[in-house]
Order: C-alpha cells, then structure tokens, then sequence
C-alpha cells in the first residue's frame, strides 16, 4: 500500500533528524580546545589573572559588561579585586596586555562554544600581535 | 487543591532534588546522570516512537471521516475550497504542511457566549493558538540552537539562528549586576512564559482545568524545568561551557567522558532532558508523530468520488434472488407464487397457469 510507503519513509527521516549529530560528528574528534597563555601571562601578577581561573572562565563576559559599565557610564577605571590588587578597566590594555594571543586563547573557546562577542566589533586585534 | 497538578509538581521537583543531590556526591552519579540515563532514554525515544508510529500504521481506517470546513468540488459553477475541503492529495498535503507549521485547527478556537439578552455568539478565542505557537516554535529554536553542543564545526544555519535569536541584544545593567552578557536568546524567555502561560490556562479555566489530568501537568512541569535550568545555567549560575560541550560531544561522538567542573545543575538539566526524550513515547507528546497520523486531516474528501474500501469488509456469503428462486422455484410456483424465470421442463404448467 502506498501509505505503508509513506509511513516508512517517515520513520527514515525520523532516524535520520534525530541521529544527525551523530552521523554529523562520524569519525570526528572533537577534543576541547587547549588554551595558550603567552610568556607575559605566565610571569606577570605571579600568573594569575584579575580573578580566579574558574571564576574567569565561566564569568569573565560579566566582569568585562561591568568594566565597561563603570568606564563608559561612571567614569571610574579601578577594579579591585577580592584579594585587594588594583587594575585599570580596560579589555585593550589589561586583558588584552597578557593575553596578546587573541586568536589561541580568546578564539579557540568561542569558535568551539559557537559564540560571537560583539567586544571585537570595536577592540579590534591587540596592535601588538603585529608587531 | 487539585492533585492532579500536585503531584505532577512535586514529581518534577523530587527529580530536581534527587539529580541535584546526587550529581554532587561523585563522579559514579556523574556518569549515571551525564553518559548512561541519556543513551538509554535516546534509544527509548527512538525505539518507542517507532513502535508507536508502526501501530498507528498498523491500524484500519474503516471510515473515510474527514473533517471538512469549507464548500466540497461539486458542480463547475460552484467555488470550491480546496483546502479546507481537500479533493486530491495534493491538497492534502497542502492542508497537513498548513495544519502543521500554523496550527489552523487552533486558530478555529471559538467559544459559546451568551449576550444580554436572548444573544448567542462565537469569540474567537486566540490565546491558546497564539501561546501554542510562541511555545512550539520557541522549543523547536531552543533545540536547533543546541545543536552547537552536538556539532563541531557548528554548521553555519545554526550559527545564523544563534544571531537572529540574539537579535535584540537585551541587557540590563546595573553597577553590581549585570544580564545580557552572554547575549540573551529571546527564544529561551519566549519558552518559558509560554509554558507559564499554558500552565496557567490549565489551572485558571474551569472547564480547561476540570478536563486536565496530570498527564497533562507533568510535561508542562518538567518543560518548564529544562527552560528554568537552561536559563540559570546561561544567565545566573554560569557554568564551564567548554566543559558542557565536551560532554555532550563525547556523548555523540560514542567517546563519552565527564569533564571536571561541570555544576550540579547542568546535570539536572540533562537528566530533565533525559526524562522528558524517555517519557515522550508513551505520553500525550507523541502528537509529534500523531498529527500526520490524523483521519480527520490526512485523508481527502472525495467519497462522492470514490469509494472508500473499508478493511473490515470480509468476503460476505450473500445468497441472491436468483439463487432463492433457483432453490424454492417448484415449492414457489406449487404455492401460487410469481417467479421470474419460467421452469424450461415444464410447459404444461404453463398452460395450466394461463387458463
């Protein structure tokens, strides 16, 4: 019958959307990006950052809306930070100081997450990665 | 008090507590919640669905009972409508894709109301239609969206639903707290009030609530917690992404490990997944698969047309006239009964009759 045609060729596309990620991903590693630190972030605050790792690594998008916050609406560039050290609220200038490796350590997470930060709409390239 | 949402409530939140709890304690409920219960409930999810899409297959359709809702082909000077009164399955098909991406049936929602006075009249009755859209479509967004989790390279029609469902870049911005960052998917928030909105529809009408069973509450409920989880896990209790998605690529990738990191409430949020693919099959949600399985919307009403075989119709013995007077001919014609073939050895009989 033409209807048991049908309803087989439903259930075949059935399979085949629900199984996409795996015969997308078929005989693909997809190993977690590794992260660069350049020589610079190894040596200076002693290798650590403005905050723990793990606190960076899940929050540091809501640290970087908070600096730009307090820079662009109250004029005021001193983060603190919870063991008391200073730094200047700047992505180009603090972050981007260490981490001059955009495209091993900022990229590789985003490209792997699929996330695109609107921060390098403006803060193109740290200028010294070409140098 | 109605314990039909009661315990659909307090099962959702039982589940929560246990797979919070339990996802703390090591890495052993780390692999039941993160690697086993979701293999088993995809093969549930499949397995079950399947088997119940054969059944349905399986069945009769005795009676061609298409529901019509506009003017059927008749007589050339009369205007059909031609898909709500579908003629040829081309028709069909344009009905079913209709009724499947726009919900038509829904849409006819109507509800009796009595006016002042001896008045009867039809409202149009919008809300469940337009909530049923926001939610499904919502959900099928929040789910192709996921995929960035399941694919890598993420292929670029998922990267595009990314940017349009972070369209409106909403953010609120406080100077000690921030929400906006990672960017908001409206979809998400759309889910998640549209299954408010459902489930307030349910408790809030009399007559929709005195019809609802908590089969109706509990996938609501557990809905609801797989949009509340996601939303914390994005906006409010970040969570390690890298380490999410190197779980779930191991899952599709049959190299399955638990990274280190990962909060208890992402757990949750896969075991609530889990539960809702293994509940799928055998619950209300198989209108998935049920709505191209529908009689009323699948078949074309063209019995003026052609005749519809019921597959009940067994072989009938059916004894003719023709073999009744076969069988009774000669006690017929003794008692003086007509009979429309004339016996061929008996012409005396014949005169006999005309005297």
């Amino acid at each position: 019958m033409s209807d048991k045609k049908l309803i087989i060729a439903g259930v075949v596309i059935f399979v085949a959307v629900v199984a996409f990620p795996f015969w997308f991903n078929m005989g693909k590693a997809a190993p977690a990006p590794e992260l660069e630190l350049t020589e610079r972030a190894k040596e200076l605050n002693h290798g650590k950052c403005v905050m723990p790792t793990d606190y960076m690594q899940s929050e540091h998008m809501q640290l970087l809306d908070l600096w730009r916050h307090s820079v662009v609406r109250n004029a005021k560039r001193t983060f603190v930070n919870t063991s008391g050290q200073e730094f200047n609220m700047s992505l180009t200038n603090t972050c981007l100081d260490c981490h001059a490796n955009k495209a091993e350590f900022c990229d590789r997470c985003h490209d792997y997450a699929s996330v695109r930060p609107y921060c390098w709409d403006c803060h193109i390239d740290n200028p010294k990665e070409t140098e | 008090m109605n314990v039909k949402y009661m315990y659909s409530l307090l099962a959702v939140i039982v589940l929560f507590l246990v797979s919070y709890v339990l996802a703390g304690t090591g890495t052993a409920f780390k692999v039941l919640f993160g690697i086993i219960l979701p293999y088993a409930a995809l093969l549930t999810f499949i397995i079950g669905f399947i088997s119940r899409i054969m059944n349905w297959g399986r069945s009769a359709v005795p009676f061609r009972i298409t529901t019509t809702c506009g003017q059927q082909k008749s007589l050339p000077w009369i205007k059909p409508n031609a898909i709500d009164n579908p003629f040829s399955k081309g028709a069909v098909v344009v009905r079913m894709f209709l009724e499947i991406v726009l919900f038509r049936s829904l849409f006819r929602n109507t509800r009796l109301k009595m006016k002042v006075g001896p008045k009867i009249y039809y409202q149009l009755e919008i809300f469940l239609w337009a909530g049923a859209l926001a939610f499904h479509y919502a959900f099928l967004t929040v789910l192709l969206r996921h995929l960035r989790f399941f694919t890598e390279p993420v292929p670029l029609p998922v990267r595009l639903l990314e940017t349009v469902d972070s369209f409106f870049r909403l953010e609120v911005l406080y100077d000690v707290s921030q929400f906006g960052l990672p960017g908001v998917y409206i979809s998400g928030l759309v889910l998640l009030a549209a299954v408010i909105y459902l489930f307030l529809r349910r408790i809030l009408i009399p007559n929709v609530k005195y019809i609802s069973l908590a089969a109706d509450f509990f996938p609501l409920f557990l809905i609801f917690g797989i949009a509340f989880t996601g939303i914390l896990m994005r906006y409010v209790a970040k969570i390690d992404v890298i380490a999410a998605k190197e779980l779930t690529m191991g899952l599709v990738t049959f190299h399955p490990t638990i990274p280190e990191g990962l909060a208890s409430i992402f757990y949750v949020h896969v075991f609530f997944v889990s539960i809702l693919l293994a509940y799928f099959p055998f619950s209300k949600l198989m209108h998935l698969g049920g709505i191209f399985f529908s009689p009323t919307r699948n078949m074309p009403a063209d019995t003026r047309a052609t005749r519809h075989i019921n597959p009940w119709n067994y072989p009938v013995h059916v004894h003719t006239y023709e073999e009744y007077e076969d069988e009774f001919r000669e006690k017929m014609i003794d008692a003086g009964l007509p009979v429309v073939k004339q016996p061929v050895e008996a012409p005396p009989e014949e005169t006999e009759e005309k005297e």
